[in-house]
């Protein structure tokens, strides 16, 4: 008897950071070896089951950042800490850190894109020596919406990290304006060196490539992470084909020389 | 091996192999039509061979004995989660040539994309047996010919229905026991239609250039195609899911997990969390689909996905037609390339 995949475990959630108000950081009790940029199918029995990116993880813990938009997910809201999560993964094929090694790194993340690459962040940040430069730009809608405060001020101290906000409130006093507009703010000169990561919505990542390019990055040198609703992780269900790839095996972690082919 | 029977003789097979399967085949299912309650052909059991109807093609494929439109995976109670058992009989699916290729080609999805197999595909699998059903010369919608499905040779027993009697050539020893007392022949051989009245010009995946994707032509299907989703469930090689939970109303407690067929015709199935939608015009799902069925699952896996079936011609309420489809999207193409 094979075993079936679809089988979700039970997982204990053992803390839980609010972000923002309608982002919340599980950490999960998970042995399961993971990389960065990959994702769980995360259900609750009864009432659903849907891809959630693996924000970063350790010895023993998963970390998923859970934005409250539908039915499971606002069921996942009304659960405390002890409570199970029901997964099933990791699936993708994750970032690969060798991609960005001694290379001069720029990450452009939008919103809750800052999820499935945190774990990267954090991985140079922390041994700064393994990137010849680390810029990163981070954009969300509101100063309310920014998630990760904590560690975006620790970030700040050890890499040159631009924070900017859409549309700021009263007590905004720092960078207002999309993304795009900072690119040029790093004064990128060609250089096969660069090694580039856009995450974020669509849109943003369409226009942030664009900039890019503009601004000197090759095709091969920009990587991206794709969302799409899976109902299956394994290749079978058809939600997340675009051409000939699945976003579930072969991605969600695409070079953009390959994914300017894709069409929707 | 080959075996020559009268209708009464087959009618004993049906009647002796019906207590180890659960025979499929093409048939009149009354009044089983959507809206008007008209009669219907398609995939069911039957008992006798009087059932079986070869001069009609039927609505629906008979990929639904190997993937439902409706299957329960896993039975929920509290927080133990149970696998759905699979207790269904054996069965024997009577089946045309292209309908065998299509299962082929939803197999490769369940069982070869990827590297795990899709358990509830591979155990009703496990127990089917293939009944190819000879054509004489096809119906009016389909092609596939064009689409290389017109021949197999995966399948248990071949039969070829005549005016003179039923033919039948045995591909598998499994079924000797009931066929080895009739007439043994030696000059049957199987035999695969070579023209249909639809021809069908595929492009070929390196002639496939990007900009076909946003061509004009895909606006048409915009104006015509109403999302019912009906080529996408007739179709035998859709194999498109999506899984849903349910809680029992009595017993919060009680639940299942079950997957439904979706397709890429129908809302919500580009949808993503936050409300994005990937294709909200229709037009944009008809590339979608017509893109997947002569072109991208050719570029994974050698071969294209659409067998010539025809039934998303039968069954379109628009009277949109894939085969034109097709043959549209290779004229600009060659057009383009001059």
């Amino acid at each position: 008897m094979i075993s079936n995949p679809y089988l979700p475990v039970a997982a204990e959630i053992i803390s839980i950071i609010k972000e923002t108000k309608i982002d919340f950081t599980y950490r999960i009790k998970c042995d399961i070896p993971v990389v960065g940029g990959q994702f769980f199918q995360v259900s609750l029995p009864g009432i659903g089951e849907a891809p959630m990116s693996i924000s970063d993880f350790s010895d023993g813990y998963v970390d998923m950042t859970i934005r409250n938009v539908g039915r499971l997910t606002s069921e996942i809201f009304k659960l405390n800490v002890g409570d199970n999560l029901f997964i099933r993964g990791p699936y993708g094929n994750g970032f690969d850190l060798l991609d960005f090694e001694n290379k001069k790194l720029i990450i452009v993340a939008g919103g809750t894109g800052l999820a499935p690459i945190k774990n990267v962040i954090n991985s140079f940040s922390h041994s700064k020596n393994r990137v010849k430069s680390f810029d990163l730009i981070l954009g969300f809608k509101t100063p309310e919406d920014i998630l990760f405060n904590y560690e975006i001020d620790e970030w700040s101290s050890l890499l040159n990290v631009i924070l900017t906000v859409d549309e700021k409130d009263e007590s905004w006093k720092g960078n207002t304006g999309l993304v795009t507009k900072f690119i040029k703010e790093l004064n990128i000169k060609t250089d096969s060196d660069y090694s580039v990561i856009v995450v974020g919505p669509p849109v943003m990542i369409k226009f942030t490539t664009m900039e890019l390019l503009k601004n000197g990055i090759k095709e091969d040198q920009i990587w991206m992470s794709f969302e799409r609703n899976m109902s299956c992780g394994i290749g079978k269900c058809g939600h997340c084909k675009i051409d000939s790839k699945y976003v579930c095996l072969d991605g969600p972690v695409f070079k953009y020389d390959q994914a300017k082919k894709f069409v929707d | 091996m080959a075996y020559k029977l009268n209708s009464e003789k087959f009618n004993d097979v049906i009647g002796r192999l019906s207590e180890d399967y659960d025979i499929i085949a093409p048939a009149l299912m009354p009044f089983e039509m959507h809206h008007s309650n008209q009669d219907v052909y398609g995939y069911r059991k039957i008992d006798s061979f009087k059932e079986i109807v070869i001069d009609k093609k039927t609505f629906f494929s008979p990929k639904e004995f190997l993937f439902p439109p409706r299957e329960t995976m896993f039975y929920f109670s509290g927080s133990q989660i149970e696998e759905a058992s699979y207790t269904g009989k054996n069965i024997i699916i009577l089946l045309r040539a292209c309908d065998i290729n299509g299962l082929e080609r939803i197999k490769k999805i369940f069982l070869n994309n990827g590297d795990v197999e899709d358990t509830y595909f591979q155990r009703r699998l496990g127990k089917t047996k293939l009944w190819l059903i000879e054509c004489d010369e096809g119906f009016d919608s389909c092609f596939c010919v064009s689409m290389n499905s017109n021949k197999t040779d995966n399948y248990s027993v071949a039969l070829k229905f005549t005016d003179k009697g039923i033919y039948a050539n045995l591909n598998d020893d499994i079924f000797l026991d009931v066929f080895k007392s009739f007439d043994k022949i030696e000059e049957y051989r199987v035999s695969f239609i070579e023209k249909n009245k639809l021809k069908v010009n595929v492009p070929l995946p390196e002639n496939v250039d990007i900009d076909i994707f946003d061509n004009f032509m895909w606006n048409e299907y915009t104006q015509r195609c109403i999302a019912c989703g009906r080529c996408n469930t007739s179709c035998v090689t859709c194999s498109c899911f999506t899984v849903q939970d349910i809680i029992c109303d009595e017993n919060k407690n009680q639940g299942e997990r079950r997957r439904v067929w979706t397709g890429c015709h129908i809302d919500d199935f580009s949808l993503i969390a936050g409300g994005h939608d990937y294709r909200t015009k229709n037009g944009e799902r008809m590339r979608f689909k017509t893109m997947h069925k002569i072109y991208d699952y050719n570029k994974r896996f050698g071969e294209n996905m659409c067998v010539g079936c025809g039934r998303c011609d039968d069954v379109c309420p628009e009277y949109i037609s894939f085969s034109k489809c097709i043959n549209k999207l290779n004229d600009i193409i060659e057009e383009e390339k001059k």
